[in-house]
């Protein structure tokens, strides 16, 4: 059991957690991810870890609420436990200084580069920050990562912040004006992880993504997440959940994403008309 | 002994669910001898003693149960002195009585098996094991704590074995467990129709009364390393199985609706998806599913298809029935619920429809030429016999390879060519202290195996850690 120490509303639809758990704490490394079971009927899902404390033993994770899963998490308080959690899963980003690195996050991917950002601070990379949402309430760590970074672009698909459109329009103008750009690391949407690889592929700058597939034990066991990547499958679970974005099968991640449409749908119905 | 008597040719028979009820339900299929049917089937025991140059039973058990001694306590009504003999070598007798491949083992080498049908042994293990379950365990006397710490990787049955061997003689053990329920792949891979995991839950809570500690949501390789338990434990024992599924390699294996063995049984076993949406897993099962394969992990999963709501399950092997190393047993019931074989038969692509879901997979008529290493005829292609077979569910169940988290984690581990931990007599790795046994040191085997390498382990490391100090 895994107390929640606490939780904090970042947007109408996304929950922040911190989460006793002080061997995941312990262990944790920009990148990597854990996997919760909120209780005993529950189903194991991957959520990136955003930040950890090893003085105080807790994991920090940020929830979209779109599913069942994600939306009976959100609907739990201070105080309350977690079935179980286990990680830190998945293999750490490669914090190292490359020169500039720009960063796209979308949606609640800003808050899964957050400690990317920092890291990659820390190692003396110049950073370029892009985030985008639909509505500027959903920029979540605006505030942080406008710290951590050189320069910090925003956008939103309703105007209400930043530049109109989206994150890729922005990273496609500064790599248009000749920005010099030595490794792009992109998180968010599937189709979003797609574009920013197809526009940087050209260039030939290395685009680093981290990607999101359905998980059931996170092991390495039974590949529920695999992905193509280069031509070869690859277990996100173990062998990512980074890759290089150009080489990454996209059209078939997002195929497999919709393999359990349909019974998300009963799941989440069934979870709103019951409770 | 009482008057002689003729003995039975034929086993009691063993009270089963009919086979068109059964692929309804998950409900177990062999329903178990009451105590008259045990006593009756343990008369046919021949009471055989150990003789130079001649194999009994006991000859054929991984973990070297006094089989005809504790048959005799059966056959004298005494099941608490039966379930007592099984103990002293066997700690989950409940599990073995079930998945065993007694006719491999300890029946083939039964003398009354050379004339009639061997002695139901795994039947009548099971029955006294399920007779002490319905009575509450009795906890074994154990050495007294000898102040010793041993961490035990995996709760599978090499795990649970070599935990609770070393609990007996005195040491503090802590089993890591990497998914959220004790068990291996006797709670994630053996379906409950075969093995109820009511029975595993009692057989890990026998461990646990033991004084075994059971820690589950720790992931070794991950949440802690082998070198950070070397730290805090005197030494330790690997048993973390095969888990990594072998693929056909072949092409659109990576498309919806094609499952590995490993994740279609784990979300049916492991997350209870059969009883979606009560449990948040889901598992999606087509009309006609494939199963690509001949072992007992493939008969679970074809089985497992039907009960899904399948309306046609295949097997799908490239060579023929007499090849196949799933157990006869098992093959029997596939087939009796109405599983379809096709054999000598190779897929060598899926084809997907527009939305990425599998819906044929073309294969090609295989025959038997010349014997292979491993002494089964080798299976060849026949040229122009490809053929196309409408499908929109596979399940790959053509074997497990050792579970590459720890030997990719644990500097100087040496593994070999298919990523086994190499080990020797005494299951020691090439790191002192680390000892390993089960899957992770042999790939795919059985439960009785891993239990034999558990309990070597265990008496490995007594003798180790006891001489040491």
């Amino acid at each position: 059991m895994y107390k929640i120490v606490s939780k904090k509303d970042l947007a109408s639809n996304v929950k922040m957690f911190k989460v006793y758990a002080p061997r995941v704490a312990a262990k944790a490394k920009p990148g990597q991810f854990i996997i919760l079971r909120l209780h005993e009927k529950g189903e194991r899902i991957p959520l990136t870890i955003t930040d950890w404390s090893k003085e105080e033993g807790t994991v920090t994770i940020v929830v979209l609420e779109a599913g069942k899963t994600t939306k009976e998490l959100a609907s739990m308080k201070e105080g309350d436990y977690i079935l179980n959690f286990v990680g830190p899963l998945g293999k750490p980003a490669e914090v190292k200084y490359y020169g500039t690195v720009a960063f796209v996050g979308g949606g609640v991917g800003i808050a899964l580069i957050y400690p990317e950002v920092r890291a990659f601070k820390e190692a003396g990379n110049k950073i370029i920050t892009i985030i985008g949402a639909r509505t500027k309430d959903l920029l979540i760590f605006e505030d942080e990562l406008s710290k951590l970074s050189d320069e910090l672009y925003v956008a939103t698909d309703d105007d209400s912040k930043g530049h109109h459109g989206f994150v890729s329009d922005i990273l496609k103008k500064l790599l248009e004006e000749g920005k010099h750009i030595d490794l792009v690391i992109a998180v968010g949407p599937v189709i979003m992880m797609k574009v920013i690889s197809d526009l940087t592929r050209p260039y030939g700058i290395k685009t680093i993504v981290s990607l999101n597939p359905i998980m059931v034990d996170g092991t390495g066991m039974c590949g529920s997440c695999r992905v193509t990547v280069g031509g070869e499958t690859k277990f996100v679970c173990v062998d990512g959940p980074e890759f290089d974005g150009h080489l990454v099968d996209f059209d078939n991640l997002i195929a497999r994403n919709r393999r359990y449409l349909e019974e998300e749908k009963i799941a989440l119905e069934r979870f709103l008309s019951h409770g | 002994m009482g008057k002689p008597q003729k003995i039975r040719e034929k086993k009691v028979p063993m009270p089963e669910q009919p086979p068109k009820e059964r692929i309804k339900n998950f409900n177990e299929v062999a329903l178990g001898y009451t105590a008259e049917m045990a006593v009756e089937e343990a008369k046919r025991c021949l009471q055989c003693k150990p003789k130079e140059g001649q194999k009994i039973c006991v000859d054929g058990c991984p973990v070297g149960v006094n089989i005809p001694e504790f048959i005799k306590h059966i056959r004298e009504g005494d099941f608490e002195g039966a379930i007592r003999i099984i103990k002293e070598k066997n700690n989950l007798p409940a599990i073995c009585g079930r998945v065993c491949p007694y006719e491999r083992q300890c029946e083939m080498y039964c003398t009354l098996g050379k004339r009639f049908e061997p002695v139901g042994i795994g039947r009548l293990e099971r029955f006294v094991a399920d007779w002490e379950l319905a009575r509450g365990v009795k906890i074994p006397e154990k050495a007294p704590p000898n102040g010793k710490k041993v961490a035990v990787v995996g709760s599978g049955p090499a795990g649970l074995t070599a935990a609770a061997d070393l609990a007996k003689l005195g040491y503090e053990v802590t089993i890591f467990e990497a998914l959220h329920k004790p068990g291996g792949v006797l709670i994630y891979g053996i379906p409950e129709f075969r093995l109820p995991k009511r029975i595993v839950e009692a057989e890990v809570e026998y461990v646990k009364k033991l004084g075994v500690k059971i820690e589950c949501d720790v992931v070794v390789g991950k949440t802690v390393t082998i070198e950070d338990l070397l730290k805090e434990y005197d030494a330790i024992f690997i048993g973390t199985g095969a888990g990594l599924p072998n693929w056909l390699g072949i092409p659109g294996e990576n498309l919806n609706g094609v499952y590995s063995a490993n994740e279609f049984l784990t979300r049916v076993n492991l997350m209870k998806a059969y009883l979606f949406p009560e449990y948040d897993t889901p598992i999606r099962i087509g009309e006609r599913v494939a199963t690509i394969g001949g072992g007992n992990v493939a008969m679970d999963c074809a089985r497992t298809a039907l009960r899904l709501g399948a309306k046609e399950s295949y097997i799908v092997y490239r060579r023929t029935e007499k090849e196949m190393p799933a157990r006869a047993e098992e093959i029997e019931r596939a087939k009796e619920e109405g599983v379809i074989f096709k054999l000598l038969t190779q897929p060598i692509r899926f084809i997907g429809d527009e939305k990425g879901w599998v819906k044929q997979m073309e294969c090609v008529q295989m025959k038997l030429s010349e014997p292979d290493e491993t002494g089964r005829r080798r299976p060849v292609p026949i040229p122009g016999s490809g053929f196309l077979m409408d499908v929109d569910t596979v399940v790959v169940a053509i074997g497990q390879s050792p579970n590459p988290l720890i030997p990719k984690t644990t500097p100087n581990l040496k593994t070999g060519r298919k990523g086994e931990i190499l080990v020797d007599e005494k299951q020691r790795t090439s790191i002192e202290k680390i000892f390993a046994g089960g899957d992770i040191t042999t790939g795919n085997a059985t439960v009785i195996a891993a239990m034999g390498a558990g309990k070597r382990a265990a008496q490995a490391i007594h003798e180790y850690l006891s001489g040491k100090s």
